[in-house]
């Protein structure tokens, strides 16, 4: 069936129902990218429309015909029918939101990407009031050594955007992974382990794909003040869709 | 760069997928990586450096700081804690007063755990520079804190402190059929690559690694799939706590796997193989190794085997590091190319885009054994053993309150309780199958059979007699899954670490009605969301023993649905010692809110 | 004259917090008079009552950080019917929480023996004064909380919508603009 149809020839692309409605995908297309595609938000943190899906976050948790899948890596397919907004769906989210929280340091008032901060928007879409697990208070050392960027580990959540751009966009590898578990924990390409000691420059997209306050251009914090920030003025789900039909207009 | 780093550059010839067993060399050489070993091992192989980082990172066996000249680290399976190992690890803490994780100041040792060892017929055990001491009483422990004291080297250490026991206690087809090298490969040549796709086929023979998937469908479906080259690899990564038996099978049945490698190579095509050796294992390397060579030597490897023209096959070995997740046969592949063992996304499975995303076939060596022995003796001797749908025998390896721990092999169907009568469990509790991420049954629940329709199992029984706590035991494999998530997905990551949380306050009488109902939560969020089959199932022995054993749980909750989840009069304790206070207001005490 | 509905009796305080909180609840402003048709307080700054009676709700703002912040939150949760952890703070421990990487030994005699400008200090040890906690934490570490009210500080209009779901016996939702965690 899908090899009968060509991108843009809407009413014989197949669909699949999410929430009831009709959404018709592109072979290529994941459930999240052609919910997203057709101006359905499932909340996500870990996917960025510009980068190969890497299901780590699993915020964008669905369930396809009873089962539970994570939207941004699971392949559309003609006929599923996903469960995207139930109270069982949002639980599960909010679930890992809250492990999110409580595994780092979060404190958003003292925060310079608050009101910007896409793991707070998803938060707040979901309802939570708490992080609600004991939390864990790791000890995480900023580091402030590059002349224009602060690192900020304290709110890390391991999504891999900075690893991904810099190793896949700007070709020089500035971020990696190491630790396991718990423990696992974002590194720079340096003996020193200091970020003046890497190549990334302001320019590099690396820069840009943080969603949480991690990677900060440094004396911008408050250049818009608290409160009339991007989720301030418009919630998460109409932000996210723009963002992503900007993001992929020009392959569509 | 270090003399040590570019001799084992060279000797593994700069090769990135190389770089587990790089690091495992130098880690022997030097006991520990250095930020400039990783700076010149990245240049050497041509890889970022926060690639080597991680890598060094990510493995338990690896070290980025220093350690002592003997670094100990104890088996921490519930194994190994019932035979007293907590004791026997305190008694040579205090011989070098010492705490746990520490580096004694002289440099000489260092004590830490690590997850099972695979030696729970023989435990408690422990790692002293990567070699496996069994069977650790006072008087061992006595001995090898004398040996450290005095920097003995290891090579001139009592052999009888290495020996490893096989305790092979039941034997049926595996276990007992004679078998000489080669035989199982000539029989395929006999048969030919559709012949003893054939032949797997009727045999029903599924994956014993313990998902039990067809394994002649997955070759089939290797065989038919597009790349450059097929590889096949044989998963002897056997981190399951509880499970021993590949141990047993790579130290007695050797030539029986091999060949079964050699065939799995000739049905699908593969020219090359991989042996994946859990790194708890060093002692299987040099037999091994051996057996290649004469393999080699005998044309049982390498090109034209047999004196077939065109039947190209050899094998290497590849060594872990310390992760039980590479058990996943993703995971698995990624360690072999030299990266994390982080579980992939799939699909695409491994018999499409596996081993540098070519066609691959992952078996356990236990199915390759069988696999062997299907190619010898054919497919109805085979299911003269087992059930309809779980064709075969089983090896089981039996550990904990049992008279006669060790591998029992029976046909597929036994009964739980005739496996403990044979064992002589006495006043038995609860049975774990499967390891932590299997089963756990409750004594009402012995007549049930191990088999894929009954209660699948990779092969492990752990027993519990009556004086033992569900509690501890739960505890115990919470702790094992949170020091063994990957990181890569939060639902495992987080959820292992808060479970095991929850479980360590219970244990010791701070769990309270929430956690309880938390922990629940915390178990079906990983099991609904997880990424790979370590992080859903890692939930399973809180929520079977919250479901069997809910008595254990409700006996040690405090009497509040909320008690503070840390000790309050404690958390003063680093203030009262600088401001020297101990009157009433210094102190506080555990009350009902 | 109808009978007046019985009042709810209402506690706050604050804990490890900055009375920030407290400000915004004065926030309301004119609303505070539609409240007090339903509401009276009990201990409270607004009161300047001390000790806390029994009461229906008790709002507290700022985390755990020593040993009184244990009594005080003791005897709320002792009190009160049901307990609101407000503003961030006392949900997740807040700005304070900051400090739970550091060693409060260091931090005690950092500040009041070898700081810079320091001289001849000593570490205060008066019984009057209570001991600081290794660790700030949340308020739902030490005893059960009902509600958590987000914020830094939550805005007068969250914590308006807040009160008056509960008071007309509703699950309080606070929807985008309203759930603020800055």
């Amino acid at each position: 069936m899908s090899d009968a149809t060509k991108p843009g020839d809407a009413p014989s692309l197949p669909t699949f129902t999410l929430d009831g409605h009709d959404v018709p995908f592109t072979p290529d297309q994941t459930i999240l990218q052609a919910a997203m595609a057709a101006g359905h938000y499932i909340p996500h943190l870990c996917f960025h429309p510009e980068f190969k899906p890497h299901g780590s976050c699993k915020v964008c948790t669905v369930k396809v015909d009873g089962r539970t899948m994570a939207s941004c890596t699971t392949q559309a397919r003609a006929g599923a029918e996903i469960e995207s907004s139930s109270d069982e769906v949002r639980d599960l989210r909010r679930n890992l939101v809250q492990f999110l929280f409580t595994e780092g340091n979060h404190f958003c008032p003292s925060c310079e990407q608050s009101g910007d901060c896409k793991l707070q928007a998803v938060a707040y879409e979901l309802g939570m009031t708490s992080s609600h697990f004991t939390q864990m208070f790791p000890d995480r050392p900023v580091d402030a050594s590059h002349p224009d960027v602060l690192l900020d580990f304290n709110r890390c959540i391991l999504c891999e955007l900075c690893v991904r751009a810099s190793a896949e966009v700007d070709g020089k590898d500035v971020f990696a992974l190491s630790g396991r578990g718990i423990k696992k924990h974002l590194i720079v390409n340096a003996e020193s382990g200091r970020l003046a000691d890497t190549r990334l420059a302001v320019e590099d997209k690396a820069m840009s794909v943080c969603p949480v306050g991690v990677i900060l251009r440094k004396r911008r914090g408050f250049r818009v003040p608290i409160g009339q920030r991007t989720y301030d003025a418009r919630p998460i789900s109409e932000v996210a869709v723009d963002q992503y039909r900007r993001a992929t207009r020009g392959d569509e | 760069m270090s003399g040590d780093v570019s001799a084992v550059l060279a000797k593994h010839q700069h090769d990135p997928t190389r770089l587990v067993q790089i690091l495992r060399d130098l880690m022997a050489a030097q006991r520990h990586l250095t930020p400039q070993d990783l700076t010149a091992i990245a240049k050497g192989l041509a890889l970022p450096r926060g690639r080597v980082e991680g890598v060094a990172g990510f493995y338990s066996f690896f070290a980025t700081e220093p350690r002592g000249a003997y670094r100990v680290l104890f088996s921490d399976s519930i194994t190994d804690r019932m035979a007293g190992s907590v004791e026997l690890r305190q008694r040579l803490l205090d011989a070098f007063h010492l705490r746990l994780g520490e580096v004694s100041r002289d440099g000489l040792l260092s004590v830490d755990v690590t997850s099972c060892t695979g030696l729970c017929d023989q435990g408690p055990a422990m790692l002293v520079n990567g070699v496996a001491i069994p069977r650790l009483t006072h008087a061992r422990i006595g001995a090898i804190s004398a040996l450290i004291r005095a920097s003995s080297p290891m090579e001139w250490w009592p052999e009888n402190l290495f020996s490893i026991h096989s305790h092979i206690e039941r034997r049926d087809q595996v276990l007992s059929t004679p078998f000489e090298r080669g035989e199982a490969v000539r029989a395929a040549i006999r048969r030919g690559p559709d012949g003893t796709l054939e032949e797997l086929q009727r045999s029903g023979l599924r994956g014993r690694g313990g998902a039990g998937f067809s394994t002649a469908t997955k070759w089939t479906a290797c065989r038919g799939a597009e790349g450059r080259a097929r590889f096949l690899v044989c998963n002897a990564d056997e981190g399951e706590p509880g499970t021993f038996k590949d141990r047993v099978l790579l130290a007695d049945h050797l030539e029986l796997v091999l060949d079964g490698m050699t065939v799995a190579g000739h049905t699908v095509g593969a020219k090359k193989g991989f042996l994946y050796l859990r790194g708890e294992y060093p002692f299987l390397v040099q037999p091994i190794l051996a057996a290649l060579e004469e393999r080699r030597h005998e044309r049982w490897l390498g090109s034209e085997i047999a004196g077939v023209p065109g039947f190209d096959f050899d094998i290497e070995l590849h060594v872990g590091a310390g992760a039980y997740v590479c058990g996943e046969e993703s995971a698995l592949i990624e360690s072999l190319e030299g990266k994390r063992g982080i579980p992939r996304n799939r699909p695409p499975y491994p018999v499409t885009h596996g081993y540098l995303g070519q066609p691959t076939v992952v078996n356990n060596v236990e199915t390759l054994a069988k696999c062997a022995l299907i190619a010898s003796h054919g497919a109805e001797f085979f299911k003269l053993r087992g059930t309809a749908k779980s064709t075969g025998t089983k090896l089981l390896s039996v550990s904990g309150d049992v008279a006669r721990p060790g591998i029992y092999e029976y046909g597929f169907g036994v009964p739980v309780s005739q496996v403990l009568a044979d064992a002589g469990a006495e006043r038995t509790q609860a049975v774990q199958v499967g390891g932590p991420s299997g089963t756990l049954l409750s004594r009402s629940e012995l007549g049930r059979r191990i088999a894929f329709e009954d209660v699948p199992s990779a092969g492990a029984l752990i027993v519990f007699d009556e004086s033992r706590s569900i509690l501890d035991v739960v505890e115990s494999f919470a702790a094992f899954f949170a020091h063994e998530s990957c990181g890569f997905c939060t639902p495992c990551r987080v959820g292992t670490t808060l479970a095991a949380q929850m479980m360590g306050r219970l244990c010791h009488g701070r769990g309270t009605r929430r956690d309880v109902k938390d922990l629940a939560r915390v178990a079906r969020q990983m099991r609904a969301t997880s990424h790979c089959g370590l992080g859903s199932s890692a939930g399973n022995p809180v929520l079977h023993a919250l479901e069997k054993f809910r008595p254990s749980f409700d006996k040690a909750l405090a009497s509040h649905e909320v008690v503070p989840s840390f000790d309050l009069d404690e958390a003063l304790a680093p203030a009262r010692e600088v401001t020297g206070r101990e009157d009433e207001g210094a102190h506080l005490t555990e009350e009902a809110t | 004259m109808a009978p007046e509905k019985k009042k709810l009796r209402v506690a706050t305080a604050s804990l490890a917090g900055c009375f920030g909180c407290h400000m915004s609840l004065l926030d309301l402003d004119e609303r505070i008079l539609e409240l007090l048709k339903h509401i009276e307080f009990d201990r409270s700054p607004i009161t300047d009552i001390k000790t806390c009676g029994p009461c229906d709700l008790g709002i507290l703002e700022g985390g755990v950080c020593n040993a009184e912040n244990v009594h005080v939150l003791r005897e709320f949760r002792k009190q009160c019917k049901t307990l609101v952890a407000m503003g961030a703070c006392a949900v997740n421990g807040g700005l304070p929480a900051q400090r739970n990487h550091l060693d409060v030994r260091d931090c005690l005699q950092d500040v009041y023996l070898v700081g810079v400008g320091v001289s001849r200090g000593f570490i205060p040890n008066d019984p009057e004064l209570p001991l600081p906690l290794d660790r700030v934490h949340p308020l739902h570490d030490v005893v059960k909380i009902d509600y958590f009210l987000p914020g830094c500080p939550p805005s007068a209009d969250a914590i308006w919508q807040f009160l008056t779901d509960l008071l007309a016996g509703r699950t309080p939702h606070l929807g985008h603009g309203l759930i603020h965690y800055d």
